[in-house]
C-alpha cells in the first residue's frame, strides 16, 4: 500500500502564465501526509494549471515545486496520479479492457483491474466500448485508474464533474480513505467541500499582466 | 529510465491501430493506387516500367508511410491519454517508441508484404520479389520512425499532415537513396548487400533518434 | 557565462545591440559590394569556364553562410532547450529567414552558373542536392513557427526540429554524396584549389560581408521580435485594465 511516511509537497513562490497573462503568482504551500487541499476559484483562474504544474506536466513561469517522500526516492519522480478534465478513455476499447491495460501498464495483476471496476460500480459495463459509456461512467472509469495503482499523491481536476450524487459520495469516500492512509490529495472543485480540508482560492493569488520584459529573469524596466 | 509499461503500451497500441479507422487499409490502398497509376503516366512499355518501377514503388512506400503519422499522437494528446502516460512514471521515450513500433507492425509490415505484388505488376523480376519485401520492411521502419518525429512535433496542430510531411521528408532522404539503390540492385540481379546495409543503418539511426526527439516534442505539446 | 548573462536581460540586449545591428548590416553591405566589384572586374577569368565562373564569388560564400546560419540556429536551439534562455529562441527564429534566403541564393546562383556550362537550368549535383534538402529543412523550421498555437510551444518544437535536422545533416550529406557517385561521375562545382591567392580574395571578402550582413540582419530581426512581444504585452495589459 502507500508508504505514509514523511511525504511532503512544497511549493515556493509558484507562478503560472498562459500566453502573456499571469494566472497566479506567489503561491507558497506545504502539504503533508493525510492532507487534502481544495483549489477554488473562478474558471480560468488557474486551478487546472496549478494541478498540471504539481503533476510535472506544465512548467511554471516562476517558482519551484519540491516533493520529498520516502527515503530512497528522488523527489521529482515521486509517484503521483493526475486526473485531468479529459478521461483518457479510448472510444473503441471496452471498459474492462482499458482497466486491464492500466493494470498491466503499472505491472499489477489483472485481478486488481476487476476489483477497481467493481469498486466504481462499473462491473456491469465492463464489456461496453468507451463510446458507449455515459459521461458519468467515463469519469468513474478514469477514477478507477487511481485504484488500480495506489500512489501517495492524488491531483484531481474536478473529479465529481458529470457524476450523480451516488458517484460524488463514492469519490468522497475514496479521498477520505486515501487521506487516512497518509496520502496527499489536491483537488480542484466547485460546490461543497470536504470536511477537514484546507482551501486555496486562486482568485486571491491572481497576477496582473506579465511583468515587463516577459522573459524569465527579466527585471522591471521602462514599461512597469 | 523506467520502461516497464512500454510493453503493455505496445500491445494496446497494436490493437487500437488495427481496430480504429480500418488500420492498415488506407495506407495499403494508397500504396496500391499510387503504384497502379504509374503506367498511366509512364506508358505501359515494359522497358520504361522496369527502369522506373523500383524508384516509383519506393516513393509510394515513403508517402504511404506518412499517412498514419497524423493519427500517431494526436488522439492521445486530445483525449488526455498522453497526460496519463506522461504523469505515470514510465519514460515517455519508451511510450513513443512503443507506439511507433506498434504502428510499424500494424501498417508498415503489411505495406512491405504487399510491395512484391506491386513489384511484379511494374515488371520487376519475380526472382527478386522476396528481397523487395525485406528491403521494404527495413525502409518502412526508417520511414515510420522518422515520421514519428514529425508526428510528435505536429501533435497539437490542427490538420498537421502537411507539416509532418514537410518535417519528415528531408529526414527521409538517406533511406530514400539507399533503399532505392537496393531495389535497383535487386532488379538488376546484382549485389544488393551494401545498399541494404546502408538502408538498415539509416533505419537504425531513425529508431535510435526518434524516441528521444519525439518525447521532447511531446513534452512540449503537453506543456 | 558572463558574456551570456550580459544579454540575458532583454533591456540590456536592446540597448547594446542597436549600434551593432545597424553597424554590421552596413559593414556587410559595403564588403559585399566591394567583393562583388573585385570579383567581376578585378580577378582574372577562369581558365576553363571563362567569365561564367565569376558567379562563384557570390555562389560559394552563400553556400557557406547557409550552413553557418543553420549551425548558429542549432547552437541557439541547444541553448534554448537546455538553459531555457528566451533570447536563444528569438535568436534562432531571427536567423532562420536569413539562412533560408542565403540557401535559396546559393541554389539560384548555382543554377545560373550551371546554365552556360551544362545547357540546363538545373542539375542534380551532389552539393546542390544536399543544399536543396537543407532548404526544405529551413522551410520546415519556418513552418513550425507559423503552425503552433503559442510562441512558447513553437519555440520548443522549432528547437527540437533544428537539432534533429542538424544531427541528420551529416548523414544526409553522406547519402547524397554516395548517391551522386552512383549516378554521376563528375562533380561540377570544383573550386580550383591550385588557383593563385588573388583569384580567391574576392570570395573571402564576399564571405565576410555575408557574415557581417547575417549578423546585422539577425540582430535587427531579434530587436523587431522583442519589440513585437512588448507591444503585445502592452496591448494585453490595456485590455485587462480597460
Amino acid at each position: 500500500m502507500i508508504d505514509a511516511s514523511s511525504r511532503v509537497i512544497e511549493t515556493h513562490d509558484l507562478a503560472a502564465s498562459r500566453g502573456l497573462r499571469l494566472l497566479f503568482n506567489g503561491v507558497t504551500l506545504r502539504l503533508g501526509a493525510g492532507e487534502v487541499l481544495e483549489l477554488r476559484g473562478a474558471n480560468g483562474s488557474g486551478k487546472s494549471t496549478l494541478l498540471r504544474i504539481l503533476a510535472g506536466l506544465t512548467r511554471p513561469f516562476a517558482g519551484t515545486v519540491h516533493y520529498s517522500g520516502a527515503p530512497g526516492e528522488k523527489g521529482e519522480e515521486a509517484p503521483r496520479h493526475y486526473l485531468g478534465h479529459s478521461d483518457a478513455i479510448k472510444p473503441n476499447e471496452t471498459a474492462g479492457d482499458q482497466a486491464l491495460f492500466w493494470a498491466r501498464f503499472f505491472g499489477r495483476d489483472d485481478e486488481v483491474a476487476v476489483q477497481a471496476l467493481d469498486r466504481m460500480g462499473l462491473a456491469s459495463r465492463a464489456g461496453v466500448p468507451g463510446r458507449g459509456l455515459s459521461a458519468g461512467q467515463r469519469r468513474r472509469l478514469a477514477i478507477a485508474r487511481l485504484l488500480i495503482e495506489p500512489r501517495p499523491v492524488w491531483l484531481l481536476d474536478e473529479p465529481v464533474a458529470a457524476l450523480d450524487a451516488q458517484g460524488r459520495t463514492r469519490v468522497e469516500e475514496l479521498i477520505a480513505e486515501h487521506a487516512a492512509e497518509g496520502g496527499i490529495t489536491v483537488v480542484a472543485m466547485h460546490g461543497p467541500g470536504f470536511a477537514g480540508a484546507r482551501t486555496l482560492d486562486l482568485a486571491e493569488a491572481a497576477g496582473c499582466a506579465l511583468a515587463p520584459g516577459g522573459f524569465k529573469g527579466g527585471d522591471a524596466g521602462e514599461f512597469s | 529510465m523506467k520502461l516497464k509499461g512500454a510493453g503493455a503500451a505496445f500491445l494496446r497500441e497494436l490493437k487500437l491501430a488495427w481496430s480504429g479507422g480500418g488500420g492498415a487499409a488506407l495506407p495499403l490502398g494508397f500504396f496500391a493506387a499510387a503504384c497502379s497509376l504509374t503506367p498511366l503516366t509512364l506508358g505501359p512499355e515494359s522497358d520504361l516500367l522496369k527502369a522506373a518501377g523500383p524508384g516509383v514503388i519506393w516513393i509510394a512506400l515513403a508517402l504511404s508511410s506518412l499517412l498514419p503519422m497524423e493519427r500517431l499522437f494526436q488522439a492521445d494528446l486530445e483525449d488526455g491519454t498522453l497526460d496519463a502516460y506522461a504523469g505515470s512514471g514510465v519514460a515517455l521515450e519508451g511510450i513513443a517508441a512503443a507506439k511507433t513500433a506498434a504502428h510499424w507492425v500494424a501498417t508498415g509490415l503489411p505495406l512491405a508484404l504487399v510491395s512484391p505484388v506491386l513489384w511484379i505488376m511494374l515488371q520487376g523480376p519475380v526472382a527478386a520479389a522476396p528481397m523487395v519485401a525485406l528491403i521494404s520492411a527495413i525502409g518502412s521502419a526508417a520511414f515510420f520512425f522518422f515520421g514519428a518525429i514529425g508526428a510528435a512535433l505536429a501533435a497539437g496542430v490542427r490538420r498537421g499532415g502537411l507539416l509532418i510531411a514537410l518535417v519528415a521528408l528531408p529526414l527521409y532522404s538517406p533511406a530514400m537513396i539507399f533503399g532505392a539503390a537496393a531495389m535497383y540492385a535487386a532488379a538488376a540481379g546484382g549485389d544488393w548487400g551494401p545498399a541494404l546495409m546502408l538502408t538498415a543503418a539509416a533505419a537504425l539511426f531513425g529508431v535510435a533518434l526518434s524516441p528521444f526527439a519525439a518525447a521532447l516534442a511531446l513534452r512540449a505539446a503537453i506543456d | 557565462m558572463a558574456v551570456l548573462s550580459l544579454f540575458a536581460n532583454p533591456h540590456r540586449f536592446m540597448a547594446i545591440s542597436k549600434p551593432f545591428a545597424w553597424g554590421f548590416t552596413m559593414l556587410g553591405g559595403g564588403m559585399i559590394l566591394y567583393g562583388v566589384y573585385m570579383g567581376l572586374f578585378v580577378a582574372p577569368a577562369d581558365v576553363r569556364q571563362g567569365d561564367a565562373a565569376r558567379i562563384m564569388f557570390v555562389h560559394v560564400p552563400s553556400m557557406w553562410l547557409s550552413m553557418f546560419a543553420f549551425a548558429f540556429m542549432a547552437g541557439a536551439s541547444f541553448v534554448s532547450l537546455i538553459w531555457r534562455h528566451a533570447l536563444a529562441d528569438v535568436a534562432a527564429k531571427s536567423a532562420a529567414p536569413i539562412g533560408a534566403v542565403f540557401t535559396a541564393l546559393g541554389l539560384i546562383t548555382g543554377s545560373i552558373w550551371g546554365y552556360p556550362i551544362w545547357g540546363t537550368w538545373w542539375e542534380w549535383d551532389a552539393r546542390i542536392t544536399s543544399v536543396l534538402i537543407l532548404f526544405f529543412i529551413y522551410l520546415g523550421y519556418l513552418a513550425v513557427w507559423q503552425a503552433m498555437e503559442t510562441p512558447q510551444k513553437a519555440a520548443r518544437a522549432a528547437a527540437i526540429l533544428c537539432l534533429v535536422g542538424a544531427a541528420n545533416l551529416p548523414i544526409i550529406h553522406f547519402s547524397v554524396d554516395w548517391w551522386n557517385t552512383l549516378h554521376q561521375p563528375a562533380t561540377f562545382f570544383t573550386e580550383d584549389n591550385n588557383a593563385p591567392y588573388g583569384f580567391k580574395v574576392p570570395m573571402y571578402i564576399v564571405a565576410l560581408g555575408y557574415l557581417s550582413l547575417f549578423g546585422g540582419l539577425t540582430l535587427i530581426n531579434m530587436r523587431a521580435e522583442i519589440m513585437m512581444t512588448r507591444a503585445e504585452m502592452m496591448m494585453q495589459r490595456k485590455l485587462a485594465a480597460g
